[in-house]
């Protein structure tokens, strides 16, 4: 299907499930149990996540195939946001020119940066693209002051000429993003007996956009340009010797996923219509690091997975305190259950940032190919204990 | 003339604090080989021995003092250091006083301590592995440490002060006829960081201990071979790397009250340093240190500003994007070293 081959099209077909009943799957508890703050069926939470995904699987094609690890690609999607909130700004409410500027601008200013960056490799490109994702948000803070507003962020005010739209509604307030007519914050609620699902504009858009961007990841992944990529990973030198320029590609890599964050960053300001400069430090690009390598790098589905487990515990650890910590444990003698929630204390809450750097660190020490190669070690562990003594394969698929 | 010189000030100021850190990176860097993010992480942890030093200078006993009243007449209640109830207020108060300063002692050990315990129990296993690994394994440490620390002592800075014999101003310029009023403690720090790189550099050069490591970081395999245990003496090597960031985080605490972010606003800076420096060169990390920081402190001139609008926030980048751009092994890195 689609130029796919089985293995793919199933990949993309459980991606697509997954967005597309994301309100069903996400919001498995009734609204008014004891497990209800485990939902994250809500628009703005499943915003994020296929917000987030696009970023770490635009962040994948560069890293995951190439093997150049960029500690700047938060400054891609800051400029995105910047662009698209300027397009609401001037133009007017609708979210596809946004969306298409922020992808442009964010293409073009990863050329530029790539075009330098990709000079060096190693180590040295790590620290160059640090540095330019520095200059961005110090300049963002500092003189870019008329584009950017500064510490404040850019917002939509009443005074902006829209000149497509109107600057304000008849009643007198900022109009809302929406797609020819269709408002980005409209949700239809559907309650089923004590459920309440929640289907909201904005987040299908989204959706949708990520299962194209998903698409196309695996299109790139599987021709002969996502080959040469992973030519330039696994040994730059000999494709040098063999006298290929392979900066061309790797920059082409560089600008693609440039993109992907432009557009997470046009998206994002899409859902909600302003832009700060603290969405391009390099603690933001390191946070979609973390996604990429939590899911798998280099698989098609990791990042997707990474980054939407990141930003599930993150939602739900942090609302997690210690008066629902006793009631979890309140069947344990009154000493255990205080010793149980003193352990667990630090970790949650607050302390999920804690939780999320063991986490992390857990995975690069004993699973460099994340979670991905987490399920394909079970995977095969069980294959193998189904198939004992019938001599079948068990082998283990590196991850891609 | 005056604001020149007060620039030069400021960022050989700036710079000894670029300096230190820089040197811990690349004395690792040249060394083991190890890409170490969490170094940043091992400058807060520093400044927190600082931190940990006064609270526990300052634990003190409550009792009621029938002689004096609070305001609503009742018994006051006086809270004594047990410093000062053991020594006598005199010398139990300056020693609180002081605490900044005795904390380099009690950082010292700790720092040993975390840094070896850091490399023989994560930082051992990633020797064959590729850089990027290490990257990622360090930087997911230094947001463990960051959140332990936080946990600790809350998010919010916290005020340590310098000793009050230090706390004031001095006119550094009397002696030549002009007026260049400068605070003690950065004239201290400044001193301070020389002392520590002098320190380093020469029991590298001078002792038996120091002539094996260099010789280990130019060939560590023929080092090996000569029945020498390298690993050993590197191991030592990042624990003395670590107490170097650790000194440089104790002594700043009087400047910036020290947070629990502080290692990651300042780890980006020294990668930045190292990388113009060169990689694994120590001269290079020092000079690199002290020239960035005047360079970045002649950029916050208004005079400059004006003309360039913004050059401040940027200008360190700028810097090392126009080195590793034209020159890759940095200003004093050695030929073929981490050029690619």
């Amino acid at each position: 299907m689609f130029g796919l081959d089985k293995k793919d099209t199933s990949k993309l077909i459980i991606v697509a499930c997954l967005a597309l009943l994301a309100p069903f799957i996400l919001n498995p508890f009734p609204t008014d149990s004891a497990l209800a703050q485990f939902n994250a069926g809500y628009p703005d939470l499943m915003q994020r996540f296929v917000i987030f995904g696009i970023f770490a699987i635009g962040f994948n094609i560069l890293f995951g195939l190439t093997g150049y690890l960029s500690f700047g690609h938060a400054a891609f999607l800051g400029v995105g946001s910047y662009s698209a909130v300027w397009m609401f700004k001037l133009i007017g409410m609708n979210v596809i020119p946004a969306i298409v500027l922020s992808v442009i601008v964010a293409g073009l200013f990863a050329l530029l940066i790539g075009f330098v960056s990709l000079r060096r490799s190693g180590i040295y490109f790590s620290i160059l693209t640090l540095a330019f994702a520095q200059m961005s948000f110090n300049l963002a803070y500092s003189v870019l002051t008329p584009i950017t507003n500064g510490e404040t962020g850019l917002q939509l005010t009443l005074e902006d000429p829209r000149i497509l739209g109107v600057s304000a509604t008849t009643d007198g307030s900022i109009p809302v993003t929406n797609l020819f007519g269709l408002e980005m914050r409209s949700t239809f609620e559907m309650a089923v007996g004590p459920w309440a699902f929640q289907f909201n504009a904005g987040y299908y858009l989204c959706a949708l956009i990520m299962l194209a961007a998903f698409y196309l990841s695996i299109r790139i992944f599987r021709s002969p340009f996502g080959m040469m990529l992973r030519a330039v990973k696994s040994n730059q030198q000999r494709m040098n010797y063999t006298g290929l320029n392979t900066r061309p590609y790797t920059l082409a890599a560089f600008v693609i996923s440039g993109m992907y964050a432009g557009l997470a960053g046009g998206l994002m300001a899409s859902m909600d219509p302003l832009a700060g400069a603290e969405r391009m430090q390099w603690t933001a690009s390191g946070e979609v690091v973390l996604m990429t390598i939590l899911g798998g790098a280099g698989t098609l589905i990791g990042p997707v997975l990474g980054a939407g487990f990141i930003k599930y515990f993150e939602n739900i650890f942090s609302k997690i305190n210690d008066n629902v910590l006793h009631t979890w444990f309140s069947f344990l003698p009154d000493g255990m259950e205080d010793a149980v929630v003193f352990i667990i204390h630090p970790f949650i809450g607050k302390g999920w940032h804690l939780t999320l750097g063991i986490l992390f660190m857990l995975v690069v020490i004993f699973l460099p190919g994340g979670l991905v190669e987490g399920g394909q070690r079970i995977k095969g562990w069980l294959s193998r204990r189904k198939a004992k003594g019938s001599n079948t394969s068990g082998e283990t698929n590196p991850a891609e | 003339m005056d604001a020149i010189l007060l620039q030069i000030l400021n960022g050989l100021d700036k710079g000894s604090a670029y300096a230190l850190i820089a040197l811990g990176l690349t004395l690792i860097f040249g060394t083991l080989g190890v890409v170490n993010f969490a170094h940043g992480a091992l400058f807060m942890i520093g400044a927190f021995c600082a931190v940990t030093l006064q609270r526990i200078l300052n634990l003190s006993f409550e009792l009621v003092d029938e002689t004096q009243k609070d305001f609503l007449g009742n018994p006051l209640k006086v809270k004594t250091p047990y410093v000062e109830a053991w020594f006598g207020p005199d010398i139990g108060g300056s020693i609180i006083d002081w605490a900044v300063p005795l904390a380099i002692l009690f950082a010292i050990p700790i720092m040993i301590g975390v840094g070896y315990v850091m490399e023989r129990g994560l930082i051992k296993h990633f020797y064959k592995r590729p850089h990027a690994d290490q990257i990622l394994v360090t930087f997911g440490l230094a947001i463990v440490l960051q959140e332990v620390v936080k946990y600790f002592y809350g998010a919010n800075p916290i005020q340590t002060p310098a000793p009050d014999a230090l706390n004031g101003v001095v006119n550094l310029g009397a002696a030549i006829g002009m007026d260049i009023v400068y605070p003690v403690w950065r004239v201290v720090y400044f001193f301070f960081a020389v002392l520590i790189i002098g320190g380093i550099f020469s029991f590298l050069q001078f002792t038996t201990f120091g002539m094996v490591v260099r010789a280990g970081m130019a060939d560590r395999e023929t080092v090996g071979l000569l029945g020498i245990n390298i690993d050993r003496r590197f191991t030592i090597m990042f624990g003395i790397a670590a107490a170097v960031a650790g000194l440089a985080g104790v002594m700043y605490t009087p400047i910036n009250s020290p947070n629990y972010h502080m290692g990651m606003d300042f780890l980006v800076l020294s990668f930045v340093v190292v990388v113009v420096g060169g990689m694994g060169s120590l001269p290079g990390a020092v000079l690199a240190g002290f020239l960035l920081g005047v360079l970045e402190s002649f950029a916050s001139m208004n005079e400059v500003k004006s003309l360039l609008p913004g050059i401040d926030q940027i200008i360190i980048y700028v810097v090392a994007i126009i080195i590793l751009l034209t020159r890759p092994r940095g200003l004093m890195g050695r030929k073929g070293v981490m050029e690619e």
